[in-house]
């Protein structure tokens, strides 16, 4: 393999397991930019929306009927969680709402303990995503081409959402500036339900893709993926929704090239260094790369 | 001119300290002679706990800039210590590659302990410089990012930590009035810090930054001061548990485990001292009802079974709800008044005078 | 008619408003002045849905406001042109007009709209696909109130609609206002800026520390010495 081809093989490692992080990162960004909320528990969405789809499959399913439930999972409890305890802090200091996300995610992971037992489970990936295709020299498996694909429709879904309909538009507003929106007579507690609703899909989504790619779940699965979100998040400037993007595509590329680059005695190390260099990241930038520039001393 | 009453009042607190201290003191060596060895691994550990929530709210309740990471001090401090009081034989058997100036090296409790926190407090200075710069929501991922560093490290430099695997065989070294002493420093370092001129800076400038800076207040060394000496005590507690539980691993070191601490900090009320003792008292008491509870009881009547993860389950509940309906805590940002308790009729005398 | 009894609003602790008595005859153009900090913000807050009154009522058009939604108080057709333009930087000046009509469902009547305040404002109808952001302050203000027009409303609640804004630009916000009021919308001015507010209300009210300390036609408000004080202190802090 020629080194371009060994790039191109990388390149797209790090777009597939970008575009996971970018569609997680999107749902925190959506829903901070309206509530100021870090939503901890976002990462157990995740494992909602993997648990049900395995449920479902264990059933008799077929995979794209589980998917759905899955997907389906993931959004009922995303918007649960709104009604049941984000709604009532509403307007209270940040530091109560990401410690009550904490709290959420504490119910969420020892409930799946509870039912599921805390071991692993394996997930049944289809044949259809487990092909491992070859384009010459170079291999590619089945999965991230999908989840590539997959990424690039909803992205564009997405957008257009964003920009063409109402909803969308409020949604933007809001994030921007939520009194000016509320004087607008915008309708808050159904742009925030939207809000959850989609970031809350779009966690299904990674559900059943994450699932498939490592071939288990486990209760606290939702976990280190949902902190890599953050730090996702955090590069392209917390609320922003392009930066949401960003931020995943960077911090896909940055693992694969820290693997790459890494001597074998400090890859394991590797999430070490991403974190190190997310923090010295917000040295030069404290609000992200797409993130306001500092902020304005009054 | 002091006002009158002034020299009843000070020497009434002298006084209210002192029946504190007996009281507390006296309980302590009650619980030594007398108590099961349950109680007293229970009393341990809610010192251990008090000292945790303490110095957390140090640094979260008074500056309002909220470390999610602490637990990565808490568990600086117990490998460092640990690994400085192991005896060297064990050292040979479960830390083969240790390196030579460490291999040989077994130190009592209280130097080892006093490293400890002593790293750690370098290290916080050091994490602390770079995340001052940072506010709101930023912070707290920084922090974060700081303790997944800390687990990371833990779990993969094997020659010092033995990685993911049990590191067993620490010395008990932990007693009932370290436990206490260490909590007894830790109360008063940070009363004395809060009332000081340095404490009132903090307070300032959590309540208003902007303000603050205009006054001219340094809000970077307050606050750094506050993160270094709450690490350094957390570090401590992470030392004394080590001590006591003998055996560990990183996992004991995560986001989860912290979440038992904030729970008794936000109960208690972040910015009250004598709140986060409250909240550690109330949610020690309740984890040990519950996690009786989740072995299943048998009530005559009322058969409960035993539910795994229950209590973690309730607590979150609790929590929200705490945060919910009472989001200051129980006590705000108020102390225990004993003044109050003590002195009712004598200050209506005095105000009924002037009025 | 837009009613205030006996007001009261805290911002915690804080009683900011101290029970305001005050009233807005369908069609009247009606001015709040008063200092920094008098109440005259928290008094639109008030009226808007984002502060609720602990004591009194707000009803308008035999509604009640007290402790209806931000959203249902729109609905009623009562609407504010916030303090310092709160315009969405993100959003094009398109999409920040059609926020101001998010309630509205009939499109055609919406773009209908679209195009009057592009005519009252004809900058704004140059730059319609700009983001808000790179507008002048002036045109962000035109943004603003074009954005609470397009919610076609029959109460319009202007606050400090010429703060920071250069004279030529002032005078042209106010001929539109001239022209609302002339067209029959009811309109709350709050300013700082009396003297030009005095020359298109018909009523006032003078505001201090939360409490109504002076109120009536323009004329007598003009003559006042107490109100000549703030002519002459207008825009520099008492």
């Amino acid at each position: 393999m020629t080194p371009f081809q060994y790039l191109l093989q990388q390149a797209i490692n790090a777009v597939s397991i970008g575009s996971l992080y970018a569609l997680m990162a999107i749902g925190l960004a959506m829903v901070f930019g309206i509530l100021r909320l870090i939503n901890f528990a976002h990462g157990d969405l995740i494992m909602v929306g993997s648990y049900a789809a395995l449920l479902a499959l264990v059933l008799g399913a077929p995979f794209w009927a589980a998917a759905l439930a899955g997907i389906a999972a993931s959004t009922v409890t995303g918007l649960l969680m709104e009604r049941v305890a984000y709604r009532p802090i509403r307007g209270a200091p940040d530091v109560a709402m990401l410690l009550t996300s904490f709290a959420v995610t504490v119910f969420l992971e020892n409930l799946a303990i509870m039912l599921f037992r805390p071991t692993s489970r394996p997930f049944p990936t289809p044949p259809i995503l487990s092909m491992n295709l070859e384009f010459g020299p170079l291999h590619i498996s089945s999965l991230d081409l999908f989840a590539i694909a997959i990424t690039g429709v909803l992205l564009v879904l997405l957008t257009l959402f964003v920009t063409r309909t109402e909803m969308g538009i409020s949604m933007r507003a809001a994030s921007q500036d939520l009194l000016a929106a509320r004087l607008m007579g915008v309708n808050v507690n159904r742009v925030i339900a939207y809000a959850f609703a989609i970031g809350s899909m779009l966690a299904g989504v990674v559900g059943i893709l994450w699932s498939a790619r490592v071939g288990k779940v486990d209760p606290l699965m939702g976990f280190f993926p949902v902190l890599k979100a953050f730090v996702a998040s955090v590069i392209g400037g917390l609320g922003s929704l392009p930066g949401a993007v960003l931020g995943g595509y960077i911090l896909g590329t940055l693992e694969i090239l820290l693997q790459g680059l890494l001597p074998p005695a400090l890859t394991p190390f590797r999430d070490a260094f991403v974190f190190a260099a997310l923090i010295i990241l917000l040295l030069f930038r404290p609000n992200g790369i797409l993130g306001a520039r500092e902020r304005e001393k009054i | 001119m002091q006002p009158p009453g002034y020299q009843s009042t000070a020497v009434r607190r002298v006084i209210t300290a002192l029946v504190l201290l007996l009281l507390v003191v006296g309980g302590l060596v009650v619980t030594d002679r007398v108590a099961s060895a349950y109680i007293q691994r229970v009393v341990i550990g809610l010192g251990i706990s008090i000292i945790l929530v303490v110095s957390l709210n140090l640094s979260n309740g008074f500056t309002g800039v909220f470390s999610l990471g602490h637990v990565g001090f808490m568990a600086i401090g117990a490998y460092t210590a640990a690994i400085l009081t192991l005896p060297v034989t064990l050292k040979r058997v479960n830390l083969p590659d240790l390196p030579t100036w460490l291999a040989g090296v077994q130190m009592p409790f209280l130097p080892a302990t006093l490293i400890g926190g002593v790293l750690a407090m370098l290290i916080a200075l050091v994490v602390g410089l770079s995340l001052m710069r940072l506010s709101g929501p930023y912070v707290a991922v920084a922090t974060m990012g700081f303790l997944v560093i800390v687990q990371v490290i833990l779990v993969n430099w094997d020659k010092m930590t033995r990685g993911a695997r049990t590191f067993a065989g620490v010395p008990s070294h932990t007693t009932l009035w370290w436990v206490w002493g260490w909590a007894a420093v830790t109360v008063y370092a940070v009363w004395r810090l809060v009332r000081s001129a340095y404490g009132r800076q903090m307070m300032a400038i959590r309540d208003n930054e902007i303000a603050a800076q205009s006054l001219g207040i340094s809000v970077m060394r307050s606050r750094l001061l506050a993160f270094c000496v709450s690490a350094f005590l957390t570090a401590v507690a992470g030392s004394l548990w080590a001590h006591f539980i003998t055996s560990f691993s990183p996992k004991a070191f995560y986001f989860t485990q912290a979440f038992g601490i904030i729970t008794m900090l936000v109960v208690g009320g972040m910015g009250s001292v004598s709140g986060s003792i409250v909240g550690a008292v109330l949610i020690t008491v309740l984890s040990e009802v519950l996690r009786n509870a989740e072995r299943g009881m048998d009530l005559g009547i009322v058969q409960i079974p035993a539910v795994y993860g229950a209590s973690q389950i309730l607590m979150a509940v609790i929590f929200v709800l705490v945060i919910i309906f009472r989001p200051k805590g129980l006590l705000g940002e108020r102390e225990i008044n004993f003044d109050r308790l003590f002195a009712g009729p004598r200050r209506r005398e005095t105000a009924d005078k002037k009025g | 008619m837009l009613k205030l009894e006996d007001v009261h609003v805290y911002y915690g602790q804080v009683h900011a408003l101290k029970g305001i008595t005050m009233e807005v005859q369908d069609g009247e153009l009606v001015t709040l002045l008063g200092a920094n900090g008098a109440g005259k913000s928290t008094t639109l807050m008030a009226l808007s849905g984002i502060l609720r009154p602990r004591v009194g009522r707000i009803t308008y058009d035999g509604h009640d406001l007290t402790k209806a939604s931000a959203n249902e108080i729109v609905h009623w057709g009562a609407i504010q042109c916030p303090e310092g333009r709160r315009i969405f930087g993100g959003l094009t000046v398109r999409e920040n007009l059609r926020m101001g009509a998010v309630q509205r469902p009939d499109r055609q009547a919406v773009q209908a709209d679209l195009d009057w305040v592009c005519a009252l404002f004809p900058v704004l109808g140059q730059r319609l696909h700009q983001s808000g952001a790179t507008l002048s302050g002036g045109e962000q203000q035109m943004l603003a109130v074009g954005r609470a027009l397009m919610a076609r409303p029959r109460l319009l609640m202007l606050d400090e609609p010429s703060l920071g804004l250069a004279p030529l630009i002032v005078q042209g916000i106010f001929d539109v206002i001239r022209q609302l009021h002339a067209r029959g919308v009811t309109i709350l001015l709050v300013e700082q800026n009396a003297r030009q507010a005095l020359q298109v209300a018909d009523r006032g009210y003078l505001l201090e520390t939360g409490r109504v300390v002076l109120s009536g036609p323009v004329a007598e408000l003009r003559a006042n010495p107490e109100v000549e004080r703030f002519y002459l202190g207008g825009s520099v802090a008492p």
